[in-house]
């Protein structure tokens, strides 16, 4: 199953987001959080990113969800000498996570994971 | 420069950036998120202290990459992690870099904080300090400058450059939330550049 890892700031944050997305993901979908620093402070690690990938690829992949700023970066770099297995979705942390889980619970590929989270942008709530 | 050159640069630089952590920090604390000193301050750190002997200098740089984006903890680790490790990809197996050599080293560090971090020229970003850095190192080669001058010219173009994000509208980060209140404040990111460079102009001119 394509696993999701969520890159946060905040530990408290990734963590939340996960139990969010693990529930819509019925159980099922496999969500590691990855927020704060090594020392479980404001920030980000990517050692924290690094392993949270490692658990969440059965071999099917992983899609990650960012928050803002350094998250987004530590993404985009920890990509660079990852495998074409690992992709970061453009998309809104929430939203996107249950995007991907609930279509990774679904049995979905890599693709259609990742698709599935960055079509949480388009989602308004408002207007 | 050899390997104990850029492992030089890498101590001094940690030195330079821990000695002015307090400032940066403080011009982060007005746009930014006020952690910029003390979070390179840390992974400058780290990467001295993990420096590897009796290796050629791309793996210099590409091992203080590796330490920085490991430890700093902010935005700026990614990118300056970035930067070194390009360089040293730039610089590959090669035991002595000259003048051009280190130029296409700066020139590679510059695309990929570009590349990651899609940021241009005025949009208050280490940007604005790196890229008038590496184009007057570029004009100073080609004015048939050594090594030490064009990291001179490089570091001058730097300090430069951050001078002139007091006046710029920020567009990156989270001071581009200020909008128009970014303006009149030093981008933090370009302050470090320049200090990076002028640390790499100290070094050069001693060898």
């Amino acid at each position: 199953m394509v696993g999701i890892v969520i890159i946060s700031h905040s530990r408290t944050l990734a963590e939340g987001a996960a139990e969010v997305a693990r529930t819509m993901g019925v159980g099922k979908a496999v969500v590691e959080p990855a927020g704060g620093d090594a020392e479980g402070r404001l920030g980000t690690s990517i050692d924290l990113v690094e392993q949270a990938v490692a658990a969440a690829n059965d071999g099917d992949g992983v899609v990650l969800l960012a928050d803002i700023g350094s998250s987004v970066l530590t993404a985009k770099t920890l990509i660079e000498d990852a495998g074409d297995d690992v992709l970061l979705a453009d998309a809104p942390l929430v939203e996107g996570s249950v995007a991907a889980a609930s279509m990774a619970a679904a049995g979905a590929g890599l693709a259609a994971v990742h698709a599935a989270a960055e079509s949480a942008r388009d989602h308004r709530k408002a207007g | 420069m050899n390997a104990a050159a850029f492992a030089a640069w890498i101590r001094h630089t940690a030195e330079l950036v821990s000695a002015d952590a307090g400032r940066l920090t403080r011009l982060d604390a007005a746009i930014g998120d006020g952690d910029h000193g003390h979070n390179l301050d840390r992974g400058f750190r780290a990467a001295a202290e993990a420096l590897p002997d009796g290796v050629p200098p791309g793996k210099v740089l590409m091992a203080a990459g590796r330490s920085i984006v490991s430890r700093t903890g902010g935005a700026s680790g990614p990118l300056y992690g970035t930067a070194l490790r390009r360089a040293g990809k730039a610089v590959g197996d090669a035991g002595d870099v000259g003048a051009a050599g280190l130029g296409a080293a700066l020139r590679a560090a510059l695309d990929g904080v570009q590349e990651l971090g899609k940021a241009a020229e005025g949009d208050k970003t280490m940007v604005d300090a790196l890229a008038p850095a590496v184009a007057a190192y570029e004009a100073a080669l080609a004015d048939g400058s050594g090594l030490a001058d064009c990291v001179r010219a490089a570091a001058d173009a730097a300090a430069k450059g951050a001078d002139d994000t007091v006046l710029m509208q920020a567009r990156k980060g989270r001071a581009s939330y200020l909008g128009p209140r970014s303006v009149g404040h030093m981008d933090p990111g370009a302050a470090s550049t320049a200090l990076v460079l002028r640390g790499l102009a100290d070094v050069a001119g001693e060898g």
